[in-house]
């Protein structure tokens, strides 16, 4: 792949990297050092004018939205959060994928009046119960959402879950499903316009890495 | 709470603009609303505050989240603080000109926003904008968006992208797919993100025929310089609707290929800015560095109407505060000469200064036992007396303040 403008990817370091490297590496970029052992938060690709930045997951879409990276890759529940604003996000990349559920005690009554609702995702959730017709109390927490309802802090959680057994270790049972959350490329809109044929050459051919593993 | 000391912190996005930026910028206001007076915009000063009603009218809603709101203590009704000029210009030309020939209108003022639209985050822009009433066809929306790209000319950006595209492809697609209110407004969202796995998942279970289905979903794709090619070859099978937005959208381009050579221009045609009130041509201008839009505009034919008289309209604004961020910015700040006259109360001296003024010179008097010498002034030259007369020196003579 040539590429006519320089570009920089915003990844959030842990899973989303390492199953995202396969896909870039169809595209013919690969990091030059290693994340896990660099302490580098900018990395240098095999491309002079293709560079990656190391951020938390929550503030890829943010560094994306105002142009500080022209591309990145995000979870779906990450992006529902932002809100996605300023932002495309065109390419289902298939990777990372869990699911948003709602969950609590075995047999929880879900229909009860003011539910409190313990999660790191506060919109998402917000908007499921309203859409439901639901008026519920969020509480915001930051991690280790499955304590909440066992202390009496929460009725329900609302989280991700993958196989569900730290769930189960504490007691408690996927209820509702929300929604299927897998990890989204996504790209700042001034930079699809302006960097229009290096931007789409890239989603092309990460769409065929993509296409060629399912 | 808001601390003891802190009261000198300004709300969250309300911007201020200090010595020198502010000369500059005011500098740059005069140029720029010359320029429309060269064009023949003219000047309108629509009211900070309106009636709500008036102020949300034609603009479909988009703005009402984002308007601060009071009661009038007079009559009880709401009011709003303007969150865009656009709309009040359109009413000026409906209601209050009535005029029959073509109107061409500019402004210049703060809006207030909520929540800030983009742009680093300000709630208070300095929307700069020009407005064409009265026709309807390539030609206006071609000299707004020259008129749009002089203004960013004159700020000092030199590099700039257009982006052009058109809410009647989208419109008449919808349209001919016969979609509902809820369902149009769904698929819009999706294709402002260009989520094209969400728009594909829509439009499966609009139950619609796959050629209908596929020409909404290859919308998102549908952008970059030679899109208009592809775009006839598959949406070759849409309403006329549809094609008559292209062949606009295909005019205008040429027409600015042909008078802006230089001047890239990228299509879009799943870019809906501003789709509840737009009907034409929507366009863009970027510029390299900044993730968002310096200026916009678009063709908007049906404000008037609500207000007792639909016309043909085409228009851009920017915010003032980031064209100058953008262009020449703390470049096109520079000192202003300065002489320093003594605290002497002569006729002579007095005289001198008003002549020196009055040929634009900037003269300060210095005040008895002031502090800070002619330099700490930002005085490069004091007035002298010799003789009779009052000579100009370099204030170096003066002493002693180069530290």
């Amino acid at each position: 792949m040539k590429f006519d403008s320089p570009i920089t990817i915003a990844l959030s370091k842990g899973r989303i990297f390492k199953d995202t490297l396969p896909l870039l590496a169809h595209a013919g970029i690969e990091p030059v050092d290693d994340p896990e052992t660099s302490r580098k938060l900018i990395l240098d690709s095999n491309h002079p004018e293709v560079k990656f930045v190391l951020i938390r997951a929550t503030d890829v879409p943010t560094y994306v939205q105002w142009g500080a990276a022209d591309i990145g890759v995000a979870g779906k529940d990450v992006l529902m959060e932002h809100g996605g604003e300023g932002l495309y996000e065109p390419l289902d990349l298939q990777i990372a994928r869990c699911r948003m559920m709602v969950a609590g005690f075995d047999g929880a009554d879900l229909t009860s009046n003011r539910l409190r609702i313990a999660t790191k995702y506060v919109n998402s959730a917000r908007s499921y119960f309203a859409a439901k017709g639901q008026q519920v109390e969020v509480i915001k927490l930051y991690g280790s959402m499955e304590l909440a309802p066992l202390v009496g802090l929460s009725d329900l959680i609302v989280d991700l879950v993958e196989s569900g057994n730290t769930l189960k270790a504490n007691g408690l049972v996927p209820l509702e499903h929300m929604a299927d959350i897998s990890s989204r490329l996504i790209i700042n809109k001034a930079s699809w316009k302006m960097k229009h044929g290096t931007v789409t050459a890239l989603l092309n051919a990460l769409r065929e890495a993509v296409q060629q593993k399912a | 709470m808001i601390m003891d000391n802190q009261h000198w912190l300004l709300p969250e996005g309300i911007n201020e603009v200090l010595p020198p930026n502010a000369r500059a910028l005011e500098n740059l206001r005069r140029e720029l609303l010359d320029l429309y007076d060269s064009w023949g915009y003219e000047l309108v000063f629509p009211p900070f505050i309106e009636y709500l009603e008036s102020l949300l009218t034609g603009t479909g809603g988009d703005l009402d989240l984002q308007t601060f709101k009071l009661t009038d203590q007079i009559t009880g009704r709401t009011l709003g603080i303007r969150p865009d000029i656009t709309p009040q210009v359109a009413r000026i030309d409906a209601h209050q000109l009535r005029r029959e020939s073509p109107t061409r209108l500019c402004y210049l003022g703060t809006v207030l926003t909520t929540r800030g639209d983009g742009f680093a985050g300000s709630r208070s822009p300095l929307q700069i904008g020009a407005e064409l009433y009265g026709h309807s066809g390539v030609e206006s929306d071609l000299e707004v968006v020259c008129l749009m790209l002089e203004t960013l000319k004159r700020t000092g950006i030199q590099e700039i992208y257009l982006d052009l595209g058109h809410v009647g492809i989208f419109r008449g697609l919808t349209r001919q797919a016969g979609l509902k209110k809820p369902q149009e407004l769904a698929l819009f969202e999706a294709l402002q993100r260009k989520a094209i796995p969400e728009i594909r998942q829509l439009v499966d279970g609009f139950d619609l025929s796959t050629e209908m289905g596929d020409m909404l979903t290859v919308l998102a794709e549908l952008s970059g310089d030679d899109c208009l090619v592809q775009a006839r070859q598959r949406l070759a099978n849409a309403s006329g609707e549809v094609m008559q937005s292209l062949d606009e959208l295909e005019q205008l381009a040429a027409r600015l290929a042909a008078r802006r050579p230089d001047l890239p221009i990228h299509f879009d045609l799943g870019e809906l800015r501003g789709y509840h009130y737009h009907t034409g041509v929507v366009f863009a201008a970027f510029v390299p560095g900044l993730g968002q839009e310096v200026a916009r505009g678009g063709r908007y034919d049906e404000i008037g109407k609500v207000f007792g008289r639909a016309r043909p309209a085409s228009g851009f604004s920017a915010d003032l505060n980031l064209l100058f961020r953008s262009g020449h910015g703390d470049s096109a700040v520079t000192p202003v000469e300065a002489i320093f006259a003594p605290a002497v109360d002569e006729q002579s001296l007095i005289a001198r200064v008003e002549q020196l003024r009055a040929e634009g010179r900037r003269v300060i008097f210095a005040l008895p036992g002031q502090s800070g010498d002619a330099r700490a002034m930002g005085c490069r030259q004091v007035l002298v007396k010799q003789g009779e007369d009052w000579v100009i020196e370099a204030s170096e003579a003066a002493g002693h303040s180069e530290s």
